[in-house]
């Protein structure tokens, strides 16, 4: 009988909406799913969990696994493995999970698969190359579990239906030599406007805006759209531009929106993998070679610093009359 | 301070990949370059040295044109280096590649080792946490700012909301973001300098390791095309490109 496990990112009142998309996916490979949540937010996770088809949650609200990175999470995992035996393990491709299956990977000498976007038995996944233009096959060997990092947004989340998460309490002591590395200080910035994870619209910008300034005709159009969230490349976020957690891409965040603007965007195959499942792609770029235009539904070869004032202006009229 | 720094040895960032019959990447008889990620490594751990004393070795795993890389390093001011080139090496997946560096690593010494967050052609992002692993010290990953000082490192850690600051004591092995520094070029003295400082060479069994150390879990059964969709509407903007953005607009109903 394959098990199946989900790596649960948890906070305070909130489960990672990728745990849900795995749990989703761990369902349609094994008959036991379970899935593993450490630190503050932990237990109350395990109803929404449950919900989703986790059987079992092996929960801990213990603090040392928010406050030190990674070691502490990768030795109770490891601890947890080594009990319960599971055959695969899924993470979500996000910053802690990373951490941790980097390190659980080196004790168990199993192999781990990154940037999975799909996972077709517990010994076969699939990732998407060159900027998505490809697939490959992935056949994972070596000893249980099998490692995955999946993209997110890969999968649908879907609710169970029936069941409620068994909660078993991990009671694993975390020795001190492991507790080296310590989150001291947390800044988060609080975006305004829908979440680009989950906006209708998404609106980005490149290099091709030519100042940061500009990135206001982003904003503009999103006034008149009625609310867009907007992303960036990483060519503008490394220019600071705009803060980090605008970026769209391999390093940033994966949209899925129903319309997806790419504003003096070039296109590059690191920009592609985090927008191009967008249900309609409009791309406006001066350059008519621009490889943006393989991609998009509509391309408009024209300036944006024209073609976006006009448009804000344009809806604004159509919406008014 | 031992300075370790990673390099990783890559085909042309700017290029058009290639895949082999094998259906692993084209890494020989391609033009290749130094991973422009670990171009910030290299500068952060040439300023961490420049700062607190000490040495910067740079590492690298990779096929003989791997020098290249390493000759990149070495011409922006790494003191010295050491190149893993082994046949059995081609197509290794993370695992094996964290202990072959993990031993080079050890016999070179080191208070700090610094990687940068994912690599431009594989981009796994998860080495640099097995090799930190691998040698029993803790990791701190994606720093965009880090600063070294009494046997402690203090980052600012991207997050998805904003930045942690996380601290921790040395050695360690830390991953630098692009942005996190600015990589210097090298100078033509540099360069000059690059073709007399040391150069460790070293194979599989030089470190150690044996076969089934280096024998990948992970293999790449086929590569198929992705569904593609059909080519969309492009036109030249002649002043009404927002005009047809807008009916575009309408027909998908977003207003
Ligand atoms: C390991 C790695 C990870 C990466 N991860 C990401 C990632 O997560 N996200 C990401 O976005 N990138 C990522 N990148 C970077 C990526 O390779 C590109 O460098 C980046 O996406 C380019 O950003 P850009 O399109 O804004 O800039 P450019 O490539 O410089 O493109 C600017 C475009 O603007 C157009 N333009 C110029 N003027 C105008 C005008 N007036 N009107 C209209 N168009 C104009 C130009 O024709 C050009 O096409 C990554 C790279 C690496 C190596
Ligand atoms: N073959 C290699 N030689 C040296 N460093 C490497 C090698 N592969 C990966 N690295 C380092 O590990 C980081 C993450 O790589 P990856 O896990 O492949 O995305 C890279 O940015 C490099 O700093």
């Amino acid at each position: 009988m394959t098990k199946v496990w989900v790596y649960a990112d948890v906070r305070p009142g909130k489960v990672d909406a990728s745990a849900l998309e795995l749990l989703t996916k761990a369902r349609s490979l094994a008959d036991t799913v379970e899935a593993v949540a450490l630190g503050p937010g932990a237990t109350e996770a395990a109803g929404t969990l449950g919900e989703y088809g986790a059987q079992a949650v092996y929960a801990s609200d213990d603090e040392v696994y928010s406050d030190v990175v990674a070691t502490a999470a990768a030795h109770t995992l490891h601890q947890l493995v080594q009990e319960h035996q599971p055959n695969m393990i899924l993470f979500s491709q996000g910053y802690d999970a990373r951490d941790v299956a980097g390190r659980l990977q080196a004790k168990t000498g199993s192999t781990l698969m990154s940037n999975a976007s799909d996972v077709t038995g517990v010994d076969a996944a699939e990732t998407q190359i060159f900027g998505g233009t490809k697939i490959a096959k992935v056949s994972l060997g070596g000893p249980d579990p099998k490692l995955v990092l999946m993209r997110p947004k890969s999968v649908a989340a879907e609710p169970h239906g029936e069941g409620t998460a068994n909660v078993v309490p991990v009671e694993v002591e975390v020795p001190e030599d492991l507790k080296k590395a310590r989150r001291v200080e947390r800044h988060e910035e609080e975006a305004t406007g829908p979440k680009l994870e989950e906006a209708k619209v998404v609106i980005s910008g490149g290099r091709g805006l030519q100042e940061p300034d500009n990135f206001k005709l982003l904003d503009e159009l999103a006034a008149a759209l009625g609310g867009a969230a907007i992303g960036a490349t990483r060519a503008v976020v490394d220019s600071g531009w705009v803060p980090y957690n605008y970026q769209v891409g391999q390093t940033g965040k994966t949209v899925k929106p129903e319309v997806y603007f790419a504003i003096g965007i070039s296109g590059a195959i690191q920009h592609l993998v985090g927008m191009k499942e967008s249900k309609r792609i409009i791309a406006i770029n001066k350059d008519a070679e621009a490889p943006i235009f393989k991609i998009a539904d509509l391309g408009i070869v024209g300036d944006a610093l024209k073609v976006v004032p006009a448009l804000t202006e344009e809806i604004r009229s159509r919406k008014g009359g | 301070m031992n300075v370790v720094v990673l390099a990783k040895y890559v085909p042309n960032p700017n290029g058009v990949p290639e895949l082999g019959d094998d259906f692993l990447l084209k890494r020989e008889g391609v033009e290749g370059a130094l991973d422009p990620g670990d171009e910030f490594g290299v500068e952060a751990g040439l300023q961490l040295a420049e700062a607190q004393g000490g040495e910067v070795t740079v590492v690298s795993m990779g096929p003989e044109a791997a020098m290249g890389g390493v000759r990149k390093a070495l011409s922006m001011g790494v003191h010295k280096a050491v190149l893993v080139t082994d046949d059995s090496l081609r197509g290794s997946d993370t695992l094996v590649t964290a202990r072959v560096l993990a031993a080079a690593i050890q016999k070179a010494g080191f208070d700090v080792v610094i990687a940068g967050v994912e690599s431009t052609d594989g981009y796994t992002g998860t080495l640099p946490m097995a090799l930190a692993e691998l040698l029993g010290v803790p990791s701190v990953t994606f720093a965009r700012k880090l600063d070294v000082d009494g046997g402690k490192v203090r980052i600012e850690r991207q997050t998805e909301l904003g930045y942690d600051v996380v601290e921790s004591e040395l050695p360690a092995v830390i991953t630098v973001t692009a942005g996190a520094t600015n990589p210097r070029y090298p100078t033509l003295k540099g360069i000059m300098q690059a073709k007399q400082k040391p150069v460790e060479r070293y194979t599989v069994s030089d470190l150690g390791l044996s076969g089934d150390d280096a024998t990948p879990t992970q293999r790449v059964t086929t590569v198929e095309a992705a569904p593609e969709k059909g080519p969309g509407e492009i036109v030249e903007d002649d002043g009404s490109g927002a005009q047809r953005i807008a009916q575009f607009l309408q027909e998908a109903k977003v207003i």
